[in-house]
């Protein structure tokens, strides 16, 4: 994936949040569409993707969103780059397996997030939200795959190159 | 020379020591890189504005040409109501002129009316659950930090970081880290009522087990804050259950319908200066 489509892929997953956030106000999105490009872009490109998209996402999320700048960006970067990792050893290429990466990744950062967020200011952790994005994520992230093979060169699921060296 | 593998996990972990870097440096002050903030929601403003003009105008055209059933029976029960409120208007405007005339028998002073300036919400949280909101109104309108927002049944919420040009983010009452001076209007308790609570998302906080608060009160800003102008309605009391220490638990329903703001208005007196106030 190259840096430009990366960076227009969480431009306009911001702008959609945002819009869809609109429509909620005062209540609870149940996608995070920031997350799923993070999740996207480190299966399809690797950790180094993962670990870019996370960082650059997860600090534009924290500062149009109001609380501490990088704890989204802590939360993604981290998710991110462990989804490349897991992308580059196993073979995630069907719909199950990704919708289960998915999920896992939404919860990962939940707990990452919410746990930063309850260490400093004694935030309690939105359990039935964060399940409910994780499922929100886990469709929208299947879906984004089935539209991506649809579209020739944008998606090339990555083979498994052995891991990292030591 | 090292492996590009290997550079990618030196490199993860500089970035997450980077990021704890941050973090750390906003704990103490709670501030935030204001550089930052001020430079995503400057280059991010325009994107949102153009979104929300697209969703607005896919929006218009459905509930302007698609969703137009039941028109004609809503527009006659409009109609009805229309003209039952034209008749209450007239017995309010003759209180009105009543109470006109006490005040300038009493010689008292008539309060002055809020400047404010109208704003559209141009988008939501960017992470959810956050509770904040943009409008398309910033530094350029006068609006600065820490002027309150405000609707037409009850107060929004509050201008948080530094303005843009054309925009501006507004953390909402019912956020987890806002708060306000509030009373409760019947028997004029004061409090501080604070968002996050859940489900409803408001309590009021500091208010003694013997003081009168029944199910049902209204709960109105009470201006101590130096942010929220006095009076303005916040929510009614949804249960008042005597506490385990001093203070009772009361849990408040906004009457601010979130799910549908859509316009606001900023106030735009500017916020008298207290330490911490309204956050």
């Amino acid at each position: 994936m190259k840096s430009a489509g990366l960076a227009a892929a969480v431009v306009v997953a911001l702008a959609l949040q945002t819009t869809l956030a609109r429509f909620t106000i005062g209540g609870f999105t149940p996608v995070d569409l920031v997350l799923v490009v993070v999740v996207f872009a480190a299966l399809v490109g690797g950790p180094m993707t993962g670990l870019v998209a996370g960082t650059a996402g997860g600090l534009a999320q924290d500062a149009l969103g109001g609380g501490l700048v990088g704890i989204g960006g802590f939360a993604k970067t981290l998710v991110g780059f462990v989804v490349g990792v897991i992308g580059a050893q196993f073979i995630v290429a069907q719909p199950i397996p990704r919708f289960v990466v998915f999920f896992l990744a939404t919860l990962v950062h939940g707990a990452c997030f919410f746990g930063l967020y309850a260490l400093i200011e004694s935030r309690g952790f939105a359990v039935g939200p964060t399940l409910t994005q994780a499922v929100g994520n886990g469709l929208v992230g299947v879906a984004a795959f089935q539209i991506a093979a649809i579209l020739p060169g944008l998606a090339h699921a990555r083979r498994p190159r052995g891991g990292i060296r030591r | 020379m090292l492996d590009i593998r290997q550079r990618t996990g030196y490199l993860f972990v500089a970035v997450m020591l980077g990021h704890l870097i941050l973090i750390s440096a906003q704990v103490p002050t709670k501030s935030g890189p204001h550089v930052l903030q001020a430079v995503a929601l400057g280059a991010f403003s325009g994107v949102q504005r153009a979104a929300a003009g697209l969703a607005g105008g896919l929006h218009a055209v459905w509930t302007g040409y698609v969703d137009l059933r039941g028109v004609r029976e809503e527009n006659d029960a409009l109609r009805r109501q229309i003209g039952e409120l034209q008749v209450r208007l007239q017995e309010e405007r003759a209180l009105a002129q009543r109470a006109a005339g006490f005040e300038r028998l009493l010689g008292l002073r008539r309060q002055m009316t809020l400047p404010t300036i109208a704003a559209e919400v141009i988008a939501g949280d960017a992470t959810p659950g956050f509770h904040t909101i943009t409008i398309d109104r910033g530094a350029r309108d006068g609006v600065t930090r820490d002027m309150a927002v405000i609707g037409p049944t009850g107060i929004i919420g509050r201008v948080i970081g530094e303005p843009v040009a054309n925009a501006a983010q507004v953390q909402l009452i019912i956020g987890k880290n806002a708060a306000a001076g509030a009373l409760v209007e019947r028997s004029r308790v004061s409090g501080v009522i604070v968002g996050g609570a859940g489900d409803p998302p408001l309590l009021l906080e500091y208010v003694s087990n013997l003081a009168d608060v029944r199910t049902g009160d209204l709960v109105v800003t009470s201006g101590i804050d130096g942010i929220y102008p006095k009076g303005f309605a916040i929510g009614r009391v949804e249960s008042a259950e005597a506490g385990p220490a001093l203070y009772r638990v009361i849990r408040v329903r906004p009457d601010v319908d979130f799910s549908t703001v859509e316009e606001v208005l900023v106030v735009l007196a500017a916020p008298s200066t207290g330490p911490g106030a309204g956050s």
